[in-house]
């Protein structure tokens, strides 16, 4: 087992940096490899409780039909899913990120933090992969 | 010998500096260390046959594992078996399995 911290840093809905960054834990999970994430920046919107499904107007689905994901709902299940595999998924929301957006209501089991918790994630860690925006 | 894993989310059709890493992946291997370019994103759309798919040859030619997400080819409707040489269809977890050995140097473009 080993412990892999992965630092995002794009908001959800706007590159598949999101998508692929989830993935990626999500295979590390699979695997049985603990992992932290350190959301940066925009990523602090990952796991707001107050984002919504949505209906699609263009193609007439509705919210039940469109099946919309959210981001806040994927990394809920990521936590849900390191516990079941008992491996530690330790997410840590920037502070001040959060505070410059108003991003207050956020997913239990993540947790407020700031840069000084990223070093010491990256020092418990056997590998690093940061992910910065474009 | 080190372990490289290079990995390109950028379409080399659009993004001119997606050939620096290219050039570091090439410079790696030439120097004996083992280098993993992994394709994801819109990263793939080069391995399609074409102009921009010749220098995944040439790296994979030159020692570099050139390898394609699969997650990434099928959202853009890429057969895993139309790559241009070179290139293999890979499973994100590959860049697990990397990322575990602890001793890889990860770079994300």
């Amino acid at each position: 087992m080993s412990t892999i911290t992965i630092l995002s840093m794009d908001a959800p809905y706007e590159s598949a940096n999101s998508t692929t960054a989830l993935r990626i834990v999500d295979a590390a999970i699979r695997k049985g490899h603990n992992v932290n994430v350190f959301a940066y920046e925009g990523a602090v919107s990952y796991t707001l409780t107050t984002q919504k499904p949505h209906q699609n107007p263009v193609k007439g689905t509705s919210v039940e039909e469109e099946r919309h994901p959210t981001t806040k709902d994927w990394v809920a299940g990521l936590l849900a899913a390191a516990g079941e595999k008992g491996v530690k998924l330790d997410w840590v929301r920037c502070g001040l990120c959060e505070d410059e957006r108003g991003a207050f209501d956020q997913v239990p089991g993540t947790r407020r933090g700031g840069p000084a918790d990223f070093v010491k994630q990256v020092a418990a860690s056997d590998n690093v992969l940061v992910i910065p925006t474009k | 010998m080190s372990q490289y894993l290079l990995i390109e989310s950028r379409d080399s059709f659009e993004f001119g500096d997606v050939a620096y890493l290219h050039d570091l992946a090439r410079g790696l291997a030439k120097e004996g260390h083992a280098v993993t370019l992994f394709l994801v994103q819109n990263g793939v759309l080069p391995a399609r046959p074409s102009a921009q798919s010749e220098r995944l040859t040439r790296l994979a030619r030159g020692g570099v594992e050139v390898l394609a997400d699969d997650f990434s080819l099928k959202e853009r409707g890429i057969s895993a078996g139309s790559l241009a040489d070179g290139v293999r269809a890979a499973p994100i977890e590959r860049v697990v399995d990397l990322l575990a050995e602890g001793s890889t140097r990860a770079i994300w473009h």
